[in-house]
């Protein structure tokens, strides 16, 4: 005895369903494109007065004076590449050398359990990080670390003028914890991709672990870990919350990294809610436009160079 | 030098234990019954707490997970099951960039969008800052775990008389829910501790609202505010708040990560 089968739905009613379910999937992912679009032309049309007024000139001047209505970027610009380079100055060894142990040294169990930790640390909200700047990080520097930095290396211009705790330093050094996690992610997804045919060959031929590390291991996932200190970059460019809290929010353009600053990121947070003439509005969503394209460009190129080595897997798409 | 790494790595996991020991230490002294359940008092006065943000935060996270997801899942099995022709390249591409753009600069495009049309800040505004920031995200990991179930199901599926749509639904996406839904925690986890998107959309509020067209208060506004201000009473509220902020984010977290083991096992 057979059971009797269910009716089959006729073929008619069952095209309709495909047409109606491929139809609501496609207009949901059509949101995706939209919203960028009318991400870039709002932004660029409110923009826009400003680059017609000022220029190239927008770029390159440092006044930001609201009564005169006369605007620059220069300050800003400076000093969102200033505390961007800090960061990586700072988060790219300890992120590589984490991930070259992880990988490469560590037992299996180390390196989840580690590299979970190390994750965690983009779990955290970048307003979090802010208030453990002001309360934390800045009195330890002002204790620890700005005396001893004075004496050593005063005689530069880097390390000179007056500590007030807000200042690049102390953004920088908060942008490099928060960029480390996507540094140490993608470069530890980069380092296990790297086929274990070239560990063995430079063993074979006699070189120690470091060697192989050094020589055969490295070599290999260049592109990949170079794609993965330019994704950091994006990252702590475009960094408000954390940055705008510590780095003293000033308009002058100094390489003192004791000396406050400010970023392009931070003269939004701060400033768009007072900005009371057109011009000044404008200005401020030019700011938002430029640091929008420099991010689009560096993102883009960061994940061209992970997929060179790591082609096909989702590198960098884990990261918390 | 292997030596370096190995510092490397124990300097990468430090700063983790110092914020937490920090939160842990100067958060948990200042959460109390009062914390949860009153509003803030006016400034410079102690005692208070910060329920009006707490109701904020689950509004507008809600509200714009509501948007989000399923704009994003949508978007992701789009991806995985139509994804190959050139509008498929396109979604992928664009999500990436969005993925990347700053949020302050989400932040100031729904202004424009939102806020100067309506010609008011609100709560609204604020979680469709949010879900413009997660639809990216959970539409490329919704695409990565769609695309991890085998064709033989889909092709088992079709040879018992399914309509495509309906292997699609009731197979594909079905045997990869629990992924999704992961890359759906994980998408609240990353937006519910934001707080650049909503400086001018939902702008923040001392007092306790439900109604999301006015301006409302975040656990990650009211830690701005509170911690640049100047009395001491704001900054143990801040601590507090940013602890229980952390909770909820961590909760949202280690929930993503116990839905997928539950299923898969280890890993």
């Amino acid at each position: 005895m057979s059971h009797p089968s269910p009716p089959l739905p006729r073929i008619r009613e069952r095209a309709w369903g495909d047409t109606a379910f491929r139809v609501t999937l496609t207009v949901l992912a059509l949101t995706v494109p939209l919203l960028m679009l009318a991400l870039v032309t709002e932004v660029g049309a409110s923009a826009w007065p400003a680059i017609k007024r000022f220029g190239f000139s927008f770029l390159v001047t440092s006044a930001w004076d609201p009564v005169a209505e006369v605007y620059g970027a220069a300050p800003m610009i400076f000093g969102t590449l200033m505390s961007s380079f800090l960061a990586l100055l700072v988060a790219v060894p300890l992120a590589l050398g984490a991930s070259i142990f992880l990988t490469e040294f560590a037992p299996d169990r180390v390196r989840r359990f580690v590299g979970g930790l190390i994750d965690l640390l983009a779990a955290i909200p970048s307003v979090v990080y802010g208030l453990w700047g002001i309360f934390v990080l800045i009195p330890l520097l002002r204790e620890y670390a700005v005396p001893p930095l004075r004496a050593v290396l005063g005689w530069t211009p880097f390390f000179q003028g007056q500590f007030y705790g807000n200042s690049m330093l102390a953004a920088g050094l908060i942008l490099s914890v928060m960029i480390l996690p996507y540094i140490a992610s993608v470069s530890r997804e980069v380092l296990l991709a790297v086929p274990n045919s070239q560990r063995e060959a430079a063993l074979a031929l006699g070189a120690t672990r470091w060697e192989t590390v050094w020589t055969a291991v490295l070599p290999y996932g260049r592109a990949g870990l170079v794609g993965a200190v330019v994704l950091g970059l994006g990252r702590a460019l475009g960094e408000t919350m954390a940055v705008t809290m510590v780095i003293g929010n000033r308009h002058d353009l100094s390489v003192s990294v004791l000396e406050p600053g400010y970023t392009m990121a931070a003269i939004i947070a701060n400033e768009f809610r007072e900005a009371t003439t057109n011009l000044y509005l404008s200005a401020l969503f030019e700011i938002g436009f430029v640091l929008f394209v420099v991010t689009v460009i560096v993102n883009a190129s960061a994940r061209l160079l992970v997929w060179r080595v790591a082609r096909g897997s989702a590198v960098g798409s884990r990261a918390l | 030098m292997t030596a370096a790494t190995v510092i490397a790595a124990i300097l990468a996991v430090l700063p983790l234990a110092l914020i937490f020991g920090d939160l842990i230490l100067k958060g948990a002294s200042s959460i109390n019954l009062d914390f949860f359940i009153k509003n803030p008092v006016a400034a410079g006065q102690s005692g208070g707490g910060v329920a009006n943000a707490i109701m904020g935060t689950v509004i507008i996270v809600g509200l714009a997970s509501l948007i989000g997801l399923p704009v994003g899942i949508g978007a992701g099995i789009y991806l995985a099951e139509y994804g190959s022709g050139r509008m498929g390249w396109i979604v992928r591409f664009v999500a990436d960039v969005l993925n990347g753009t700053p949020s302050i600069v989400v932040g100031i495009f729904v202004w424009t969008w939102m806020v100067r049309p309506l010609g008011g800040f609100s709560a609204l505004a604020g979680a469709v800052a949010l879900a413009t920031l997660m639809v990216p995200m959970v539409t490329r990991t919704t695409e990565d775990i769609v695309r991890l179930v085998p064709e033989s199901l889909r092709e088992a599926a079709l040879a018992l008389g399914y309509a495509r749509w309906r292997a699609s639904l009731l197979v594909v996406v079905r045997t990869a829910l629990p992924g999704i839904v992961t890359g759906a925690l994980l998408g609240v986890a990353r937006v519910a501790g934001e707080t650049a998107p909503l400086l001018f959309t939902a702008l923040g509020n001392l007092h306790f609202k439900t109604n999301i067209f006015e301006p409302m208060q975040t656990l990650s506004l009211q830690i701005y505010v509170y911690a640049t201000g100047p009395f001491d009473e704001w900054h143990r509220l801040a601590w507090g708040s940013a602890l229980v902020l952390i909770g909820i984010v961590l909760l949202f977290s280690l929930a993503a990560r116990y839905v997928t083991r539950a299923r898969y096992g280890r890993g």
